[in-house]
């Protein structure tokens, strides 16, 4: 059982939505659907499988149907059709409390214009989860500094969201979503709205946060090198359709189609592709003794860190797993073809 | 489907205009003897004919006698309880000496505007100068007020939540809207008739029109602000799991704050012109200063009032417009610090 299913979603958006129902799931377009009745496809037919303790990633171009997807998980938004599962509850069956409870305890959510009470300070903003709940003030305060601290925002818990930058409002966003102590946290463009430093130093933060607490994140993106980075997993949605799940390796590697190649085009996969990735396995190496120049590399290490090193020389790469024994090998044939295949 | 709709609609319509006709005819005592009469003497179209005349008149008295006698006490309920309320304001603020209730206009400003001197100290002249105009305008003044902050305690208790209602529904927005543009197309001195129907000539049927005028847009605003608030804000608060009393009370009535002072602003002013109009149905106040003066063909007279209630304006607009600046100025420090 995995921690999220998401089963066969369909989500329309319209008057009368569950008429348009059986055009969509006979295959219509989201263009056929839009010129005929006037009704929007948000999701067209999305499965989806998310792990415990993972970073799950979903990505695509805007209006893809991103946002609609991650506020099905906590039913932000309603499907048209299909169902939800998390942690072995049907989210669907839930009634409004027990709908309300599911939120208040099992899963939160960061926004993408961060979404902060403006007329709250940062205390109350990170304590807001906790202040729905009825918990008591003072506890309140001690759990919700708690949360201030470790996402760096110390001194700053009595100014209000406006007197603060961006990268540091979206530091509260994450500080209010990790202290109701939630197993699952949805990210929707979290950072989208950052500069490119903040951006990184963000992404850099959640990770570190990541490796301590192991939650199941499932952050969305439209930017591809985020996801490479971010993500155990990550799906690709076009225009409500999912095209593609895999590992980023996979997505890389494997474009499903052109739209999921134009993506990656651009990529630099020296920093996504790992050593034991590209390598020929040792039992299938054929001139093992051949060349003189050998150098150690460990089979967890990105392309990136040694590739000057065999480039434009006959270096044989020996890939070695943490014990020191050999996988497998990497000369120039490897590199060519995963750097230029596709 | 909808084509046949509008014509039977129509046809509706045609049919109920022709038996209006015919009913008015009937019921009319000036009709001549015989209907033929009409197509051998075709002078009828010269002038208005005395039998094309709907009986309305007749059948409105006969509601309203019925309205008074069967839900007379109702009315007789309402008129003691707004009559009771506004007394004990009235007389509180008159037995008061007048330097206190400067001051205390005054000070409500002062804390209304975050502290600001300039507003107070304007706002503290401003009603010296009521008084200052002349000695009789005074308690004018705490007549007029005191009708006025009744109604406006009406329109709040009121207006807000129909206010919030239509923010929750379409349909009910949609039915309520054509009714409050109704009530504000309608002249200001239309509403005065019903109220004086059922209570009589006096403060209550001022205060009933006056609330009827003011408070459109106070549930227009409110509506508008409830609307307004940042989808990804109410989007978070329903994330974290927050039931529907929370959310209104802790996030959207907050953040709509801004716009429901000002509805309360535009009310307050349109309360303002009402209770002056009101002065035609005898009730005490500035407005009948303005009056007199005017009888008297005392210009003089006619203009300090008039400028009394100016004064009386600005003063109300000061106070709860500066308390909506505060609460928008809190909602979005951004702007204010970048001096
Ligand atoms: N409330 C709504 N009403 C109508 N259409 C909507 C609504 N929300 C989203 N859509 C439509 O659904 C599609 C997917 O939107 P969204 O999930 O916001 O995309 P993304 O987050 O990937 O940019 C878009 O075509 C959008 O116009
Ligand atoms: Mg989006």
């Amino acid at each position: 059982m995995s921690k999220i299913e998401i089963n066969n979603i369909y989500k329309i958006f319209g008057n009368e939505p569950q008429s348009v129902l059986p055009m969509v799931q006979d295959g219509a377009t989201k263009e056929e659907v839009l010129e005929k009745t006037g009704h929007t496809v948000g999701l067209d037919n999305v499965s989806i499988k998310i792990e415990e303790g993972e970073t799950f990633v979903c990505m695509g171009l805007s209006g893809s149907g991103k946002s609609t997807l991650i506020r099905h998980i906590n039913r932000l938004i309603d499907p048209t059709s299909g169902d939800i599962q998390v942690d072995g509850l049907n989210v669907m069956n839930c009634n409004p409390k027990e709908l309300i409870d599911f939120r208040r305890h099992s899963i939160s959510m960061v926004f993408q214009r961060f979404g902060l009470f403006p007329h709250k300070t940062v205390m109350q903003n990170v304590g807001y989860g906790l202040e729905v709940q009825g918990i008591k003030k003072d506890e309140i305060n001690i759990r919700a500094m708690e949360k201030i601290e470790a996402v760096g925002l110390t001194g700053f818990e009595h100014q209000y969201p406006s007197q603060l930058s961006g990268g540091m409002q979206q530091r509260v966003g994450l500080a209010r979503a990790l202290a109701t102590d939630a197993d699952i946290m949805l990210m929707d463009e979290a950072f989208s709205a950052l500069d490119p430093l903040i951006r990184s130093d963000m992404q850099k933060q959640l990770m570190d946060l990541q490796a301590k607490l192991k939650k199941t994140i499932v952050f969305i993106t439209h930017d591809l090198d985020e996801s490479l980075k971010l993500g155990d997993h990550i799906a690709i949605l076009n225009a409500g359709k999912l095209v593609q799940v895999g590992t980023p390796v996979e997505i890389i590697m494997n474009p499903a189609d052109d739209y999921v190649k134009a993506f990656v085009k651009d990529v630099n996969r020296t920093k996504v592709i790992k050593a034991k990735v590209i390598m020929t396995p040792s039992n299938q190496f054929k001139d093992k003794d051949k060349s003189n120049n050998r150098i150690k590399i460990n089979e967890e290490q990105f392309l990136e860190e040694f590739l000057s090193k065999i480039v434009c020389s006959d270096t044989t790469v020996e890939v070695v797993d943490k014990k020191g024994d050999i996988k497998g090998y990497i000369t120039n044939k490897e590199l060519e073809t995963s750097l230029i295949k596709s | 489907m909808k084509k046949n709709k509008k014509l039977y609609v129509n046809l509706g319509l045609l049919s109920f205009f022709i038996w209006l006709l015919i009913f008015s005819y009937n019921s009319s005592k000036r009709k001549p003897e015989h209907v033929s009469e009409l197509l051998n003497d075709f002078s009828w179209l010269r002038q208005w004919p005395k039998w094309l005349d709907l009986p309305l008149m007749k059948y409105i008295n006969i509601v309203f006698k019925k309205l008074n006698e069967t839900y007379g006490w109702i009315f007789e309920a309402i008129n003691n309880f707004l009559l009771w309320q506004l007394m004990t304001l009235k007389n509180f603020l008159i037995l008061a000496p007048w330097p206190i209730v400067v001051l205390g206009v005054a000070a409500i400003a002062y804390f209304a505007s975050g502290k600001k001197v300039g507003t107070t100290v304007f706002v503290g002249f401003c009603t010296f100068f009521i008084g200052f105009l002349h000695p009789v305008f005074w308690s004018k003044a705490i007549e007029t007020t005191s009708i006025m902050l009744i109604s406006i305690f009406l329109c709040i208790t009121f207006g807000i939540p129909v206010g919030i209602l239509m923010s929750r529904s379409e349909r009910i927005r949609d039915k309520i809207l054509p009714v409050l543009d109704l009530m504000q197309t309608i002249p200001a001195f239309v509403y005065l008739i019903p109220g004086i129907m059922l209570f009589g000539l006096g403060a209550v049927p001022a205060i009933i029109a006056t609330f009827i005028y003011a408070v459109p847009p106070l549930v227009r605003l409110t509506d508008l602000g409830i609307r307004l608030v940042d989808k990804e804000v109410t989007e978070a608060a329903d994330a974290f799991g927050a039931d529907q009393k929370q959310k209104l009370f802790g996030v959207q009535l907050p953040l709509a704050l801004p716009n429901i002072m000002q509805g309360i602003n535009q009310a307050t002013m349109m309360a303002l012109a009402m209770v002056v109009i009101a002065s035609m149905i005898g009730t005490r106040g500035l407005g009948d200063e303005v009056l007199l003066g005017l009888q008297q063909l005392n210009v003089g007279r006619a203009a300090e009032a008039g400028i009394a209630i100016v004064l009386l304006a600005i003063v109300l607009d000061r106070i709860t417009q500066s308390y909506g600046e505060r609460l928008q100025a809190r909602n979005m420090p951004i702007k204010k610090e970048k001096k």
